[in-house]
């Protein structure tokens, strides 16, 4: 019986898979390697395909079942392709009174995403995260690695309009 | 040898205010001079001070140089580092002082600091071992080989730590059960896994000073007979772990890590895990499903790690915090300088991140007994745009809210829980009057809900439940009854759930609604929030005697909903007005107000 995982791969080109043996060759008979062998996979791939996670159950003689149930308990593993900007909304306590809903509000109608989408150019995936503790220039989103600090709605549209 | 150490912070705080930009301006202007080799750069770790990032401090001198930017760079230079001349200019500045302030001992937000845990952190360059240990790094480990492992828990004991990640547990207890626990193979684990929404202090030990964490760690392995480490650390920190690998690789060179170590037959390896993001992996039992390869569930205690913890070995999990202050105890004499910091109850120091509505934004580390009014009006420099104070959430999600009634408090660990919150890691979250307390508990709870791992249904279902509530009550659908429901389904939470997380998340609820029962009803019966955040909730309007028509909110809405002539005073229309708020912050008069739905009454005040 399949896992009825979705994970969209029609969209993407060929999978190719030659790379995924040498990523986790380390972690070879170390169950409680799991974790960092998909976080290689996920760093290579910058999702983790069905297929590659297939050949990590093969190699690592895991149940497919165990290292679902591993992948989508953490919110670092994604199942879908993502952007290639990835916007990260601080969703921290001091981002919170500070006004970040309205910073994602404006970024949600900018875009037309809601959170955990990805712009159908896979220009864009808009994601939240609980604190990346820049607690200071409240409120913050990060854009891939660069962070923006003291944001008001108004300043959204320029800064989006700066990652081609 | 160096004329002068310019130590620039590299800490996420000022690396996003730009300090990666001021830093190639330093240097291009240093080559400029031809003087670069003259001078000693280091990218290092956090002054703590992040509402005025970028900072420089230039040693021996020892001036503090803020808020810089790029072109501020040939002036420091020319002047400074040439001409031997102090540039006012770039020296703080606030409402606290009268003349720019040069140094630690001049600036308010350090007067009342004391660095315990983050003695080194922002002085010595963190990849650099010899720096650390020319500040007397290692010399408590060295000790600690001297002594009978029992003798070092004892130490401790006597020292009064407690845990600084949460529930502040004896650290000394729990190195002794781990000590007696039989069992050959014992581990020592680090819990980096800082997840509250608002604390960064462990970020900023492990990027300014990861020795001390390394040091501590080896302590303890040798005080309970382990010897073998792990540190799990959040993946979103990834300068915390760069720096971490460097930092064993240099101890392993040194051989302060590995087999047999300086000679004593001690034996001490240190393994790091990067978590994948979850909160819950913070309770300790998760923490350890999780190295172990599996879903970050929690399970019952007991069996206490100390009898089975990691790989069902007996296990010690310290904090990043409490790790950091064992070389202070550990040293000749350090135990009897520990105590005589903090309260009867809790001892030492304890790092805080303030953040919020307070003026200085950043790290501070305070010894435990200091008032709440003191961390926020002398180190924090008061409110923000000298709104009212109004509460202060401490402990994160997990903790609670101590309202402005409580103000002279002392924080320490007994205190604080009897006020409904807890220490927790150290967060604390400054709320003037535009924060609705309903909204807060909302955040939380729906953060906690979030992050509920499922496996019990008390936190699972009834987070849930609770969060529909406060949902509806934001959204002026609740029901006089509310407020008992949530107070019953917050106490069999608290009284029924699996792990720290399901137990204290109705904290927030609870402690709000102790303190601030007026605004729930306010929101309940009247459909008012006074605080300006449930949108559905009021209406703005501007106040037609202090508006003079700059037309500033009329650029500024992104409805239309703002009509009126330039120099008249301007009207919301409220059919068009989404309450998004971008008025009030473009307006200078501070004429919008905030006012119940359907009247025209000023609350504002």
């Amino acid at each position: 019986m399949s896992i009825a995982i979705e994970t969209e791969e029609a969209v993407t080109e060929e999978i190719d898979l030659s790379k995924v043996d040498a990523l986790i060759e380390p972690y070879i008979g170390k169950k409680e390697m799991i974790i960092p062998a998909l976080q290689k996979v996920q760093d290579h791939f910058g999702y983790l395909p069905r297929s590659a996670v297939e050949q990590v159950s093969k190699r690592m003689r895991t149940p497919l079942s165990r290292l679902y149930g591993v992948a989508t308990f953490y919110a670092q593993f994604k199942m879908k392709p993502r952007g290639r900007y990835i916007i990260r909304v601080c969703k921290g306590t001091a981002c919170h009174i500070q006004g970040s809903p309205k910073i994602a509000e404006r970024i949600e109608d900018i875009l037309g995403l809601e959170s955990g989408e990805t712009t159908d150019d896979l220009r864009f995936t808009l994601e939240e995260v609980a604190c990346i503790g820049a607690c200071a220039l409240a409120p913050v989103i990060m854009i891939n690695d660069d962070p923006h600090g003291r944001l008001t709605p108004d300043k959204i549209k320029d800064i989006l309009d700066s990652y081609q | 040898m160096h004329e002068k150490h310019l130590m620039i912070c590299g800490a996420t705080g000022c690396l996003s205010s730009g300090s990666h930009l001021v830093e190639e301006a330093l240097i291009e202007e240093l080559e400029k001079h031809g003087i670069k080799d003259k001078y000693r750069l280091v990218m290092g770790g956090c002054p703590g001070f992040c509402e005025v990032g970028p900072i420089i401090v230039v040693y021996p001198d020892e001036v503090f140089y803020c808020r810089l930017k790029p072109k501020d760079m040939a002036e420091l230079v020319e002047k400074h580092l040439i001409g031997g001349e102090i540039v006012e200019r770039l020296l703080y500045k606030g409402p606290d002082v009268d003349a720019p302030a040069r140094f630690y001992d001049t600036i308010p937000f350090y007067a009342k600091q004391k660095f315990n845990v983050l003695r080194n952190s922002g002085i010595i360059d963190p990849e650099s071992i010899d720096e650390y240990i020319m500040r007397g790094g290692y010399r408590a480990f060295t000790r600690a080989l001297d002594l009978d492992p029992p003798a070092i828990c004892e130490e401790v004991k006597q020292a009064g730590l407690r845990g600084r990640g949460g529930a502040g547990f004896s650290t000394g207890l729990k190195w002794e059960f781990t000590n007696k626990a039989p069992g050959s193979k014992k581990y020592v684990v680090c819990n980096a896994d800082e997840g509250d929404p608002g604390a960064f202090m462990d970020r900023s030990i492990l990027e300014g000073d990861p020795h001390a964490i390394l040091e501590g760690m080896l302590i303890c392995g040798r005080a309970i007979g382990a010897n073998e480490g792990y540190i799990y650390c959040r993946a979103e920190y990834p300068l915390a772990i760069k720096r971490l690998k460097l930092a064993i690789e240099k101890a392993e060179a040194y051989g302060l890590l590995g087999e047999n170590i300086l000679g004593y037959g001690f034996n001490f390896k240190i393994n790091i895990k990067e978590g994948a993001g979850a909160f819950v992996c913070g309770e300790e039992t998760a923490l350890l499903a999780s190295i172990e390869g599996k879903r970050g569930m929690p399970r019952p205690r007991p069996p206490f790690p100390a009898q089975s913890g990691l790989f069902g070995k007996p296990t010690t999990i310290n904090n990043v915090e409490t790790l950091a202050n064992i070389p202070l105890i550990v040293r000749e004499g350090g135990a009897d300088d520990f105590v005589k910091v903090g309260t009867e109850g809790s001892k030492g120091t304890k790092v805080f991140a303030l953040a919020g509505k307070i003026r200085n934004t950043g790290l501070c580390e305070v010894p435990m007994g200091i008032t709440i009014k003191e961390i926020i009006y002398d180190v924090g420099g008061g409110i923000k745009s000298g709104r009212e104070f109004k509460a202060v959430q401490a402990g994160g999600p997990s903790g609670g809210c101590i309202p402005n009634e409580l103000i002279d408090l002392p924080i320490d660990y007994d205190s604080l829980n009897q006020a409904g919150a807890i220490m927790g890691s150290g967060g604390l979250v400054v709320m003037d009057e535009r924060t609705c307390m309903v909204d807060l508990a909302r955040y939380f709870l729906s953060f906690t809900q979030k992050e509920s791992c499922g496996k019990c249904t008390p936190c699972r279902e009834g987070t849930k439940r609770m969060l529909e509530i406060l949902n509806r009550i934001s959204e002026g659908y609740g029901e006089p009854k509310d407020l008992e429901t949530l107070d019953s389904l917050a106490i069999s939470i608290k009284d029924s759930s699996l792990c720290g997380l399901g137990q204290t998340c109705p904290n927030p609820v609870l402690s709000t609604i102790r303190y601030f029962r007026k605004e729930y009803e306010e929101h309940i019966d009247e459909h008012f929030c006074r605080a300006g955040v449930c949108k559905e909730l009021f209406n703005y309007r501007i106040d037609e005697e202090k508006c003079t028509g700059c037309t500033a909110c009329v650029k500024a809405c992104p409805t239309d909903a703002i009509r009126g002539e330039k120099k008249e005073p301007h009207e919301i229309i409220q059919e068009l007005c989404t309450r998004c708020g971008s008025c009030v912050e473009k307006c200078r008069q501070e004429c919008i107000m905030i006012t119940p739905l359907g009247s025209e009454a000023d609350v504002s005040n």
